[in-house]
């Protein structure tokens, strides 16, 4: 063990923030901001490192690296935080992508940095804050402050209509979060602790009545499917993809929601989580065809990769209410590898929008002869995308359609299988609208320069994890399963019997 | 029965008592043609004076003193720190924007003291008359003030309003206490607490209540007692309407914490469902119509009527939980609500010449800090984790929720989330780009007013992330709420 151990988290924690205050403090001249907020994600994502290389992998029970201490007395909140091999990976890549956002807004952002970089680096707080808070009203905090920076921000930098975008995005996370935060208060008057674990412990020795349980788990999943987006609560996505800066695009999707579902809804409410599964299946199952379908239409990039973002999210919502527990290890790396390729996607796309100053893909055409690096790069993350085999979003979607076709549905696993083929079309016809083919007016009239150094670096480590994972995806599968423990005799029996797909799934879900 | 001398209970309203007549004396001697500025610095130092010898009184052995009129508790000491600090926030703000020497610069300072004076009273206040006159003390100094601005129409128009709806409702709350007075011989809390379960004629005892809930809700602007609060707020310059949406106010929650706990727990089931019904429609009313306001005075203004809504929320709760959550919100409230009003200060000028939502357009690119500061307190208003708004928010309906009162509690967060369309609707539009020919001034802050924001940021920050000690504070005062320290001397009661 290590001295560092008892404080790592609060660091990751706190490191962001102390960069948020010093580019406040500091003036705002000479990219000033810039390097204290690289700097700031550097240090702190030398600091996420020192999770996985001192993490127990052998131990199956209980929070690593963990700190509990009250913060406020009546009611009774704690400072209480800790990973799992669950919530382990997730602040190491919120470490990876802060400092590749940094650099994919070194150029774009031009005025005010020195509040974009102050309102960036709260934001990462508030993430690892979500991913790490074990005490319900501490999580809930965070879960909270990570919508105020990208709200102000979006505002702030909008391409056409930010505040609208801003707004919505903000009424869709704020509203759906005022029942969750009935229902834990309302657990909090029935068991007198926002604890995670007692929580957890006290719902699962069914000491509270399991007909108020069904809402009160019902209000902690709406409020985080908003957030992944679940179909049909999708509807801020695309806005916010097309307004938000890029750095925090990639950010905002898909991460905090399906972590949340995984653990405070299935984790907290496994008997209520199965109930609603085939709800959720048949939903993931509409979302995958439905994100897909409609990125296939989008005129507007952004808007092309958030409605894809919808259909790999729903996927992931698949594995999670699959309720296996290779599904589950399948989702955790699923994530991972959306938020790899995202990062990289969107840096490109970012890029190019900051070149030609405008997101409608038919303006483009041909890219690829000024821009033969971005290119490159860009058709590789598309193929990852896709799910082209030695490329880490292979081992995610296989897994998943994988577990579903054998322990889950076999006809849902295949109709969902359709959507490779839907992701493939809108990804790859993307590619050539934008890089190949004849030159469009704007490509031709336009010169520019091909990735500068910053994005380059920004990019690189992101595309070898892209192919390291692809090839050798086994130690950090094996890393996520090892921890992933059944916290109760419920949850292994809901893990260890896989549902009977002819008797509980498909009649349910055909209704 | 206490060796501890009578003035020392009443010492911060004897401090400010003083420190107004030495403003009056001041300004009445020294030359028409001398800048009346440090007037106000005096007022600032007379205040502070006030607020450490309110927490020194916290040493003295809880009790009541001028023959059982008037208490000191840490209840009384949790108001009057709250009380002298938003006067005193008051005072730093208006050092700086007030304009020139022509505007009776001296009466303006000495009326915000005097108010200060009756504020506190009315929180000490254990007897009902005394209670009324503290009142009236507070009204006519803030009725003054709201009218300040005589040379635009809506100033005498706005002091117009508060002042004859005002006297309508105090004269209610005196009615209220005539009735009493009639059904148990008291006019004093404690035996009225004792008497009115006895009371041969019940009926008399619950009108009693209800005319002063009625005069006491108004003073609150709770609806659907709340019509004059926008007008008056607008006419009023924006330190006056900091002043009067926080300090007025806590001082009456006092009051009605007072009269409705430590008066009234006999009718607990007449006001609990009054209060209840009272907090939906404050807000509910608020937030709806907030949401169409342009201005943002008046959309300020529709807030606090919601606010007055979620403390009245606090009520539901059981007595101890309750007390203190509203006492904890009262102060929650001030910090964030003075410090947005400061803000609109320097937006728009004493003079209001930029109060429009639009005149806030892109502040956070003209001057990145006072943007940030207004999106912090609107973020506080909106119930954002990590601010006091939330903290209050959170006890006020954690009160509620504890008492089973679980219809109030998603009524409430439903609300927040319509209150987040408006909050955030000035957020937003101060974070964007501004029109590129719009050439809007970038507001000047001088030393006092930073130093009144700053309170307030602090304030804000410090009851979000670090509540206990306020809390404790206000438990504290619950508690001597709940068990009255001492019987009043027999010769009180007739």
């Amino acid at each position: 063990m290590n001295a560092f151990n008892p404080i790592i988290l609060t660091l990751i924690l706190l490191t962001p923030l102390v960069g948020a205050v010093l580019v406040a403090l500091l003036p705002d001249r000479a990219k000033i901001p810039n390097w204290i907020a690289l700097l700031t994600s550097l240090v702190t994502l030398l600091f996420t490192l020192h999770l996985p290389a001192h993490f127990a992998w052998g131990q199956q029970q209980g929070f690593q690296f963990e700190i509990n201490r009250i913060w406020i007395e009546s009611p009774a909140i704690f400072y209480h935080v800790g990973i799992d091999s669950l919530s382990l990976w997730l602040v190491v890549l919120t470490g990876i992508l802060a400092p590749v956002g940094v650099l994919a807004s070194w150029n774009a952002i031009q005025s005010r940095p020195k509040v974009f970089y102050s309102f960036f680096l709260l934001q990462q707080t508030a993430i690892v804050g979500v991913f790490i808070s074990l005490d319900l009203m501490l999580y809930y905090g965070f879960w909270e402050l990570s919508l105020v920076p990208m709200a102000v921000l979006i505002a702030m930098y909008g391409r056409k209509d930010g505040s609208k975008a801003a707004l919505k995005f903000f009424l869709f996370t704020f509203i759906p979060s005022a029942p969750l935060l009935v229902a834990i208060l309302w657990l909090y008057t029935r068991t007198h602790t926002f604890n995670f674990a007692d929580l957890q412990f006290e719902i699962a020795a069914g000491l509270i009545p399991a007909g108020l349980l069904f809402w009160v788990a019902l209000a902690f999943l709406f409020a985080f499917a908003v957030k992944v987006p679940v179909f049909p609560l999708h509807g801020w996505l695309s806005d916010t993809f097309a307004e938000a800066p890029v750095a925090l695009a990639m950010i905002v999707a898909g991460k905090m929601g399906l972590y949340s579902l995984l653990r405070f809804h299935v984790g907290l409410f496994p008997v209520q989580a199965r109930q609603i599964a085939p709800l959720m299946i048949a939903l993931a199952v509409i979302g995958i065809l439905y994100g897909a379908c409609l990125a296939l239409v989008q005129k507007n990039f952004f808007r092309l990769i958030a409605f894809g973002t919808v259909s790999h999210g729903s996927l992931v919502i698949l594995a999670i209410y699959g309720l296996t527990k290779m599904g589950w290890t399948a989702s955790i790396f699923q994530i991972l590898s959306i938020g790899i390729v995202e990062g990289v996607v969107l840096t490109i796309l970012g890029g190019l929008y900051n070149r030609y100053k405008t997101a409608e893909i038919d303006s483009y055409g041909g890219a690829a002869t000024k821009l033969p690096r971005a290119a490159t790069i860009f058709v590789l993350a598309a193929l990852t995308s896709i799910g082209l085999p030695l490329l880490s979003g292979f081992i995610g979607e296989f897994l998943i359609l994988s577990t579903t076709f054998s322990q889950v549905s076999r006809w849902w696993a295949i109709v969902a299988a359709v959507s490779v083929i839907l992701s493939a079309a809108y990804m790859l016809w993307l590619v050539q609208r934008l890089f190949f083919g004849p030159e469009g007016k704007l490509t031709a009239s336009t010169s520019v320069r091909d990735l500068s150094f910053g994005e380059f670096i920004a990019v690189a480590p992101l595309v070898a994890l892209m192919l390291i994972l692809g090839v050798s995806p086994t130690p950090l599968l094996d890393s996520i399963q090892s921890g992933l423990h059944p916290p109760s005799a419920q949850i292994k029996q809901v893990i260890q019997i896989p549902i009977n797909p002819q008797t509980v799934v498909a009649p349910e879900a055909k209704r | 029965m206490t060796t501890v001398p009578d003035i020392y209970r009443i010492l911060p309203e004897v401090i400010l008592t003083l420190t107004g007549v030495l403003m009056m004396l001041t300004d009445a001697t020294i030359p028409p043609h001398w800048a009346r500025r440090n007037l106000g610095w005096i007022g600032a130092i007379g205040t502070t004076l006030a607020l450490w010898s309110s927490l020194w009184q916290l040493s003295l052995p809880e009790g009541t003193a001028f023959f059982g009129t008037v208490e000191t508790s840490a209840f009384t000491v949790f108001f009057h720190v709250l009380i002298c600090g938003i006067v005193l926030v008051t005072l730093l703000l208006s050092l700086d924007t007030l304009p020139g020497r022509s505007h009776h610069q001296g009466e303006f300072y000495t009326l915000i003291v005097f108010g200060a004076v009756g504020m506190c009273l009315l929180t000490g206040a254990v007897e009902l008359l005394v209670a009324f006159i503290a009142l009236e003390i507070s009204s006519i100094a803030t009725y003054v003030l709201a009218g300040y601005r005589k040379e635009t129409g809506k100033g005498p128009e706005s002091a117009l309003k508060y002042f004859l709806l005002g006297s309508f409702a105090t004269a209610f709350l005196l009615y209220g206490i005539a009735l009493i007075f009639g059904a148990t011989g008291t006019t004093h809390i404690y035996e009225i607490a004792r008497l009115a379960p006895l009371a041969v004629n019940h009926t008399l005892v619950i009108a009693s209540l209800a005319l002063m809930l009625v005069g006491i809700l108004f003073k609150v602007s709770a609806a659907p007692f709340h019509v004059w609060t926008p007008d008056v707020y607008e006419g009023s310059s924006s330190p006056v309407a900091a002043l009067l949406s926080t300090a007025p106010k806590a001082a009456a929650f006092a009051l009605l914490l007072r009269v409705i706990y430590e008066a009234y727990p006999s009718l607990h089931s007449f006001w609990s469902p009054l209060l209840w019904i009272v907090a939906v429609v404050s807000m509910t009313v608020g937030n709806l119509a907030a949401l169409r306001q342009r201005n943002v005075k008046r959309m300020l203004a529709y807030s606090s009527i919601a606010h007055a809504g979620y403390l009245l929320a606090a009520f539901a709760g059981a007595s101890s939980m309750g007390i203190a959550a509203a006492s904890f919100y009262t102060a929650a409230y001030a910090a964030m609500n003075v410090g947005i009003f400061a803000i609109v200060t320097l937006v728009s000028g004493y003079d209001d010449r930029a109060i429009l939502l639009d005149d806030f357009r892109g502040l956070i690119h003209r001057a990145p800090l006072l943007g940030s500061l207004l999106i912090f307190f609107l973020i506080s208003l909106t119930g954002i984790p990590f601010t006091g708004g939330f903290a209050g928010k959170f006890y006020s309906f954690s009160a509620a929720m504890g008492a089973g009162a679980i219809w109030l509690t998603i009524i409430g967060l439903l609300n927040s989330g319509i209150a987040a369309g408006y909050y955030l609707r000035l957020a937003l539009v101060s974070a964007q780009k501004p029109d590129a020919d719009s050439e809007q001034p970038r507001p000047q802050m001088g030393v006092a007013v930073s130093a009144a924001i700053a309170l307030c940021f602090l304030a804000t920050l410090v009851l979000g992330i670090l509540p206990n000690v306020t809390l404790h504070a206000a438990q504290q005062g619950a508690q001597t709420l709940q068990a009255p320290i001492a019987a009043p001397p027999s010769n009180v009661t007739p």
